[in-house]
């Protein structure tokens, strides 16, 4: 077997199964004559926060779909929250939380009346564990919504009606939460805002919870652990830092000497700078070091694997699992 | 509680929302309220006319006529755009994604487009009765016919109505089932007795419910002696029966299947590549 070259991957040991909120192994996915997913492996441990991240058509809202139930694979072992969600029942059902992209339905509807409505639902299947439905003015709180309990639907702003959404998403305090681009069209307070209420529900409640977005920033700050997909497989499994250190690799540093700047790229960021500072010693201003972001990392990796160098990279990575 | 008793609850209570707020909504209002002015703008100019062969009001004949013309209107119509509007903008989708959303969902049309047709079939009849006479109000008999042949009316065309609007993704495809159900309208003496017609033409309207529920709603309301004028001479309320009830057999086996099917299709993508579509119409 090759060295693997995301350990981060395989640092820890695959759990026991009961520990998994997301199981999927080998998923393939074909329209007509085109695979969208080619196996794609992922699992998601309970009380985590997972991001999916990838260009556009690499099959990240087809995963979800198939996750969520509303779409059959072609081929492939999928268990969510322990279950096929192609055999998914109520109770199953009941289990999760789906914020898609971009809903318009309801609008005539009062945002009070419609998540009291959609909480009756989740009544009988309410557990010690999980009380069911969430109440209807203590979620409004938690989403920042109480304002307009008793405004329409269809005259919420973006972001108060991405908001609802949410709340929709939840109200049925689900142990397992996908959310398919939750903060297009937010501004930077409610963003910060909604980050706080994803922490708060995988923290408190343990809400294991599956974003997708196109925000690294966003990722970075959520996420335990990233997953890039890209050309219909998962070409990186990792936190973000590791992701970051393992693929960019290199630092970029940057001064000014004598009037002039300069920018070096390095691997050791560190030695680099021990030398540049014995050598010119007070003459170094404005030292800036930044190390690989996670956007780097992205970049990279994506391109890689659309120009097939990395191909089949992640496939050894689960195989050497696989073995041990 | 039990899962299903909570669904058909919550179906009710939406059904009652829904209802509430499209009583006070202006758009849906003109659209209940319009047709209904016309057609009783048109029965008050045919009030002097008489049906052919006796002395008795033509308005009067359409009043009742027209009331099983709405019936087939909001219960079919009705209830297939709820459908196809629900499914572009993600409503349907939003049931799915809940436990037993889909049921909840079913009630709550049934509930709101029931209420919608029997409140259109009211606000129908009661503006009618200031200016046409001869209508049996005051008979129990004529209430006992109403009994039976408005909840199977409605049981004949809700099904129907949830069998088209699964089939059809496009609102705009929507003509292919009024402008059908306009040429019946012609055939099915809502406005005037079909005794001239060919006998195949008579036979064409007697094979949908909407002759039949014309038929049955002039049983109940005109008197006993206008049935000598009806094809066959009688009110033939056994063969209503037997037509609406095939109808309802029929939509009722076929609805749970195809609305089935339908639901499953639906996905996110689907909903955002409808929208696409609309939106292009729109732009």
């Amino acid at each position: 077997m090759t060295a693997v070259e995301l350990p981060g991957a395989v640092a820890a040991p695959r759990p026991p199964d009961e520990d998994l909120a997301l199981d999927v192994r080998d998923l393939r996915m074909r329209y007509g004559t085109v695979d969208v997913l080619h196996g794609v492996d992922l699992i998601a441990r309970r009380g985590e926060v997972v991001a999916l991240l990838g260009p556009n058509g690499a099959g990240k809202t087809t995963t979800i779909e198939i996750l969520e139930g509303f779409r059959l694979p072609s081929a492939g072992t999928v268990r969510v929250l322990g279950v096929d969600p192609a055999h998914g029942d109520e109770r199953w059902r009941a289990r999760l939380g789906v914020v898609l992209q971009s809903w318009r339905d309801h609008g005539k509807w009062r945002v009070r009346d419609l998540l009291a409505h959609l909480g009756d639902f989740y009544a009988p299947y309410a557990t010690d564990r999980f009380p069911r439905p969430w109440p209807v003015d203590e979620l409004l709180a938690t989403v920042g919504l109480t304002a307009h309990a008793g405004s329409r639907v269809a005259r919420l702003s973006g972001g108060q009606r991405r908001r609802l959404d949410v709340a929709v998403g939840i109200v049925g305090r689900p142990e397992l939460l996908f959310l398919d681009e939750p903060t297009v069209g937010f501004d930077p307070a409610a963003r910060r805002e909604f980050h706080e209420l994803v922490h708060r529900l995988a923290d408190l409640d343990e809400t294991t919870i599956v974003l997708t977005t196109h925000d690294l920033a966003e990722a970075e700050k959520l996420a335990d652990r990233i997953l890039i997909l890209a050309g219909g497989r998962i070409i990186a499994d990792g936190s973000p830092d590791q992701l970051a250190r393992r693929v960019g690799g290199d630092a970029e540093v940057r001064w000014t000497r004598d009037g002039e700047r300069y920018v070096h790229a390095t691997a050791d960021a560190t030695a680099f700078l021990r030398d540049l500072l014995r050598e010119h010693g007070d003459r170094v201003r404005e030292l800036e070091v930044r190390r690989a972001s996670l956007e780097d990392a992205y970049l990279t990796l994506v391109h890689e694997e659309e120009t097939g160098i990395r191909t089949g990279r992640a496939e050894r990575v689960w195989q050497q699992e696989e073995t041990r | 509680m039990n899962p299903t008793t909570t669904a058909l609850r919550a179906g009710l209570r939406r059904g009652l929302i829904e209802l509430r707020t499209t009583f006070t909504n202006g758009q849906d209002l003109w659209n209940y309220f319009f047709p209904t002015a016309v057609l009783l703008v048109a029965m008050f100019f045919m009030r002097g006319s008489t049906v052919p062969g006796t002395d008795f009001s033509l308005g009067a004949r359409t009043l009742p006529s027209a009331l099983g013309m709405g019936l087939v209107f909001g219960g079919l119509l009705g209830l297939a755009q709820q459908l196809i509007v629900d499914r572009e903008d993600g409503t349907l989708l939003r049931a799915k994604a809940i436990p037993n959303g889909m049921l909840g969902y079913l009630v709550g049309k049934l509930v709101l487009i029931s209420a919608i047709s029997l409140i259109g079939l009211v606000i129908q009849l009661v503006p009618g009765l200031f200016f046409l006479d001869g209508l049996r109000l005051g008979d129990p008999g004529a209430w006992l016919t109403l009994a039976w042949v408005v909840p199977l009316g409605l049981v004949a065309t809700l099904p129907l109505g949830a069998v088209i609007g699964s089939l059809i993704e496009n609102p705009r495809n929507m003509g292919l089932v009024v402008l059908p159900i306009f040429g019946l309208i012609a055939l099915s003496g809502i406005f005037y007795p079909i005794n001239g017609l060919p006998g195949w033409l008579q036979g064409v309207a007697q094979v949908f419910p909407l002759y039949w529920l014309g038929l049955g709603m002039r049983s109940a309301l005109l008197p006993a002696d206008l049935a000598a004028v009806e094809l066959g001479g009688s009110w033939r309320h056994l063969e209503t029966l037997g037509v609406l009830g095939a109808w309802a057999v029929l939509g009722l086996v076929l609805a749970p299947v195809v609305l089935r099917r339908m639901a499953r299709r639906e996905s996110g993508s689907r909903v955002a590549a409808r929208r696409e579509r609309a939106m292009q119409r729109v732009g």
